[in-house]
């Protein structure tokens, strides 16, 4: 068993741009990801941050294989899973989950809580899934009744905590968090985040946590990601990165984060 | 906030009862036509032709709604007709439905080729005028009920299919389809457990819009003579007979109206009705 659980090797994605197709013959191709080569390792929370735009989400969605690699390869336990067609997948996707930005739209409107948690679990031949619901809702600090909520009566931050219920219940090595926070207010934010990190520690779960906010990323992670218009300019330790950015674009991501004035009168 | 939301679901239970109350009398009317029918529909007696309905004096006992100027009894009629509209409503709607919202989910979910073929498909489909389209049909295949569904389907699939298509399209970009597919849903199964649930409202209000639809296009036939070839009761039929013979009596027209009217009006009423009080996302 190797140490790490991805890796991506060259890892490539262009989409043809339609807009600045020719009458004629095929569309320009976008470079979206251009030859990533990184890896995650079993146990750890990697950050992965950059601009909106650099990429970030399409690389998330290699991972998690809602999209197909142009170039490269992908590794997921020693396994190439860059080609595999959804047959082969399936047995393979309860082993990693995504949690998505936004939980108004990755809800589906018109299924219960329950429906939304057990859905998943069915479609693995998971047994017992009524009492894997329970469990999964009493991990994110859910009373049961909360089972027979539909979505929309949900504040942001509950719902957000049904993605991560959904994402644990299959019991997966691995989570993708694609800006789990972003559209939440700060108190809810710090709920989630404390939320997932315990989590993370209590079912040794890897996770890779994508945001465009490095204070938050900076309480939760282990090891950074710097992506800039679909390269990786810097990955390195949290610690390390904080106290000695080597790239020029993560100084101007650290010189964005506010900082506490100490010298702040409040009048 | 709350009185106002309290008002327009009164408002909305008021539209879904009174549709539906109509429409049960109907399916009624229809379903034991030959036992609450006073009289058989094809009977005539021409000494009893053109009597008024019951209240107008100069009425003749027991024909309740007066006679036509064969002295065939009006209400027997109209619950007759009642067969005839209300299996064009479910069988032409239904096939219609299935037929348009099948396909514009397909092509509106899952895209590419699947969907060029079918847009094209309807594309073409709408530049023929439907009107003579289906005249022409009729003429082919003679008239009758069957001729008659068929038509109504031909000529409005393509509603359903465009509006299902565009929804399809819009619900296939949300995230949930996303999340269905990470948590291992295939392709078909996301298209009808995910997709479908989120654009049935909408099929329900066309299902039922396309009912009232229906039975007006079955009327408009009648109305030329190309629906039903025997005299059997219809009420576009009765329509037409009405007509002519409006100024010495104005009931053999006014009351087979007043029936096709409540009736599409109940349709759409009952699709609108249905979404507001069983749509999770409304409540
Ligand atoms: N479906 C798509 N078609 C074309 N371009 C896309 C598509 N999705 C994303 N892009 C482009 O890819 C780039 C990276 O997008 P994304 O991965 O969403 O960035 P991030 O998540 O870091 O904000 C953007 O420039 C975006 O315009
Ligand atoms: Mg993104």
């Amino acid at each position: 068993m190797s140490e790490d659980l991805y890796r991506a090797e060259g890892l490539r994605l262009s989409l043809p741009d339609l807009n600045r197709k020719p009458l004629w013959g095929p569309a320009p191709r976008n470079e979206i990801l251009k030859g990533l080569d990184f890896s995650i390792r079993r146990g750890e929370i990697l950050g992965i941050v950059g601009g909106s735009g650099s990429g970030k989400s399409t690389l998330g969605r290699c991972l998690v294989r809602l999209l197909q690699p142009t170039g490269g390869r992908v590794l997921f336990d020693g396994q190439d899973i860059t080609h595999l067609d959804d047959a082969a997948l399936r047995p393979l996707r309860r082993r990693f989950q995504m949690i998505f930005q936004d939980p108004m739209s990755s809800l589906n409107p018109r299924h219960r809580v329950g429906q939304l948690i057990a859905a998943p679990l069915h479609l693995h031949g998971v047994q017992d899934v009524r009492a894997r619901v329970a469990e999964a809702l009493d991990l994110v600090g859910f009373p049961q009744e909360m089972a027979s909520r539909y979505p929309h009566e949900m504040s942001g931050g509950q719902r957000q905590r049904v993605g991560i219920a959904r994402a644990i219940a299959l019991r997966p090595d691995f989570i993708l968090a694609d800006e789990i926070v972003s559209g939440l207010d700060v108190s809810s934010q710090a709920q989630v985040l404390n939320l997932l990190e315990r989590l993370v520690k209590d079912l040794g779960l890897t996770l890779a946590f994508i945001s465009h906010d490095l204070s938050v990323i900076r309480r939760l992670c282990s090891r950074i990601m710097v992506l800039y218009q679909g390269e990786i300019v810097e990955e390195s330790e949290t610690a390390a990165l904080f106290a000695a950015p080597r790239a020029a674009y993560t100084r101007e991501l650290l010189d964005a984060i506010p900082l506490p004035d100490p010298q702040q009168v409040w009048a | 906030m709350a009185d106002a939301r309290m008002m327009v679901r009164r408002q909305a239970g008021a539209r879904l009862w009174l549709s539906a109350f109509w429409l049960g009398l109907v399916a009624l009317a229809a379903l034991f036509a030959p036992l609450i029918a006073p009289h058989d529909p094809l009977a005539q007696d021409l000494f009893l032709g053109r009597m008024p309905p019951f209240w107008v004096a100069g009425a003749e006992p027991g024909y309740w709604l007066g006679t036509d100027s064969l002295g065939r009894d009006v209400l027997s009629r109209l619950i007759y007709g009642a067969r005839i509209a209300l299996t064009v409503a479910l069988v032409a709607g239904a096939a219609t439905c299935v037929l348009g919202a099948g396909l514009g989910l397909m092509a509106g979910y899952m895209r590419g080729w699947v969907d060029t073929v079918i847009s094209r498909f309807i594309d073409i489909w709408m530049a023929f005028p439907p009107v003579l389209f289906s005249i022409l049909l009729i003429a082919v295949m003679g008239p009758g009920l069957i001729s008659i569904i068929i038509a109504i389907v031909i000529i409005d699939w393509t509603r359903f299919a465009r509006v299902i298509r565009a929804e399809a399209m819009g619900q296939g970009a949300m995230d949930y389809v996303a999340s269905a597919r990470v948590a291992g849903r295939g392709r078909i199964s996301t298209m009808l457990t995910e997709i479908l649930p989120n654009v049935l409202p909408t099929i329900v209000v066309l299902l039922t819009l396309e009912m009232g639809i229906a039975v007006i296009i079955e009327a408009i036939l009648s109305f030329v003579n190309l629906s039903i070839p025997t005299d059997d009761a219809t009420w576009g039929g009765m329509i037409s007979e009405g007509r002519v013979s409006i100024h010495q009596a104005w009931w053999v027209l006014v009351f087979p109206l007043i029936a096709l009217f409540l009736t599409v009006l109940a349709f759409s009423q009952l699709g609108e009705g249905l979404k507001d009080r069983y749509d999770p996302v409304l409540r």
